[in-house]
């Protein structure tokens, strides 16, 4: 379970200080999967990155599975990472290993033995289905390829909570679904929380449980689409639509 | 005239020999301290994972007076520290001190601006797994950037070379300097031409190796 309890963060800028998130509060339960959607420059990045502390949050607090992160110490918190996978637009991968030399990355930081970490890689190559491109590099994967690669590493050290920044943000409709059925997969037979943040309403409305909408810096609106999923909203679906549609940039 | 050359043998190859030594001191200082200079270097950068203003200041000015000094003014201006470490200022290892900390100032620079090719979002990945600083510098900055830091390896290996030729003036010999004494200053052209081809094919050999290398280990 994720807690976020009134976290801030403001940058210095040449003029003045500048909060590109203001006093969020958010819950988000084990085994969801909750969507934050908004404009750019909203403040979407910057709360989801304040989840692992890849930001630290100027003011308030950040609480993953009773853990309190921004009271953690250096080492601590770098333990309290492994169980925190993170996914980006830019997949991130490390060019000069081979698609199982990044998933092993993070089993040789976590200092798994070698055999578990073998074991371990190949488990997670399964599970997105690129166990035929192990040996590969990922310069010679496809975008969608390159991001199950992402997900793979994110996956290896067994996080209970999976951080989505964009994730298919710069793949094409059908790698796209192909990508959001891989992360239902994962959410439904692991039980992995996902945070996903997608300017793109296809988005939640394939996988998310919850979607909150962000607004300059502030979370408006919390929707849930449970207990029947986004189906069950279809004739509250107009109104709904043409909330977020109001909230967010016209691409939706 | 190949006769005439190999009278002399038995000077070149202690020529050759002596700037194996310097450019071999050269490149251990470099792979030693310059690389971990220049690491650091770009770890204190701006919105780097070592921030600081003040490191980098003083990092950044070490490397930019020294390569700015002209190379001859710089053997004479460490002839102090030179005796110091050396014990005298005169012969091939008192030589490779001052082309020693070129070597430091100059292949750092080139490691920093290495490292700054390496996407961030790699570095971000690191640290959201968990990775300490150490880690992402060689689980993520080196791999990522070896094929860079391997170039800037040869190109300062191949300026090494071409500086070891001045530090005649303190005794430092080497081929560069014996191409002038004996070629030069006495006007045996064959052997100033011998040891160019020399000093030129010791040039091709590295850069050939270097850049070879550095692309089969590039998978980008
Ligand atoms: N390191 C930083 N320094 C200064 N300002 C920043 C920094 N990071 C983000 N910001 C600012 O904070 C605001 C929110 O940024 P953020 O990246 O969280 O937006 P976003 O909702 O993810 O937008 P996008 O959809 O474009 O990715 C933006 O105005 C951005 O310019
Ligand atoms: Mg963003």
């Amino acid at each position: 379970m994720i807690v976020l309890d009134g976290i801030s963060k403001s940058y210095r800028l040449k003029n003045g200080p500048y909060e590109a998130v203001h006093s969020v509060s958010l819950q988000v339960f084990q085994g969801e999967i909750h969507g934050i959607i908004g404009t750019s420059g909203a403040g979407k990045s910057t709360l989801l990155r304040m989840i692992n502390l890849l930001e630290s949050p100027s003011t308030g607090h950040v609480r993953v599975n009773d853990l309190e992160l921004t009271q953690l110490t250096t080492k601590n918190l770098r333990n309290a990472r492994r169980s925190i996978g993170m996914v980006f637009q830019a997949f991130n991968l490390v060019h000069n290993r081979s698609v199982k030399g990044n998933v092993l990355i993070p089993l040789e930081l976590a200092g798994f033995s070698k055999q578990a970490r073998l074991e371990r890689a190949a488990e997670c190559l399964r599970i997105v289905g690129l166990e035929r491109q192990a040996e590969q590099y990922p310069s010679s994967l496809s975008g969608g390829q390159k991001q199950r690669v992402a997900i793979a590493r994110a996956l290896a050290t067994n996080p209970t909570v999976l951080l989505c920044d964009e994730p298919t943000s710069s793949l094409d409709p059908q790698t796209t679904e192909e990508i959001l059925k891989v992360l239902k997969e994962i959410n439904r037979n692991f039980g992995v929380t996902i945070v996903i943040v997608t300017h793109e309403m296809d988005v939640i409305k394939s996988i998310c449980n919850k979607v909150s909408i962000m607004e300059a810096g502030e979370i408006i609106e919390t929707i849930s689409f449970e207990p029947k999923g986004f189906a069950a909203l279809k004739n509250d679906y107009q109104s709904l639509r043409r909330q977020l549609l109001s909230e967010v940039d016209g691409d939706v | 005239m190949f006769d005439h050359i190999m009278q002399y043998q038995s000077e070149i190859w202690q020529a050759i020999g002596e700037t194996f030594l310097m450019v071999g001191i050269s490149i251990s200082a470099a792979v030693l301290v310059g690389l971990p200079l220049g690491t650091l270097l770009f770890l204190c950068r701006r919105d780097q994972l070592l921030e600081n203003r003040i490191v980098f200041s003083i990092l950044n000015v070490f490397v930019n007076v020294v390569r700015s000094f002209p190379f001859l003014l710089l053997v004479v201006f460490l002839i102090p520290l030179t005796r110091f470490i050396v014990g005298t200022a005169i012969g091939t290892l008192a030589a490779s001190v001052p082309l020693a900390i070129m070597a430091v100032a100059y292949y750092s620079r080139l490691v920093e601006q290495s490292l700054l090719e390496v996407p961030r979002g790699i570095i971000e990945a690191g640290t959201a797994m968990g990775a300490s600083t150490l880690e992402i510098i060689y689980k993520f900055l080196y791999v990522d950037a070896r094929s860079g830091l391997l170039l800037g390896l040869t190109t300062s290996t191949i300026s090494f070379i071409s500086y070891s030729t001045v530090v005649g003036i303190v005794g430092g010999g080497g081929i560069g300097d014996f191409a002038i004494r004996y070629g030069y200053q006495r006007f045996e052209i064959d052997l100033m031409v011998f040891t160019i081809i020399i000093m030129l094919i010791f040039v091709q050999t590295i850069q050939f190796v270097g850049s070879t290398t550095a692309r089969l280990i590039d998978k980008r």
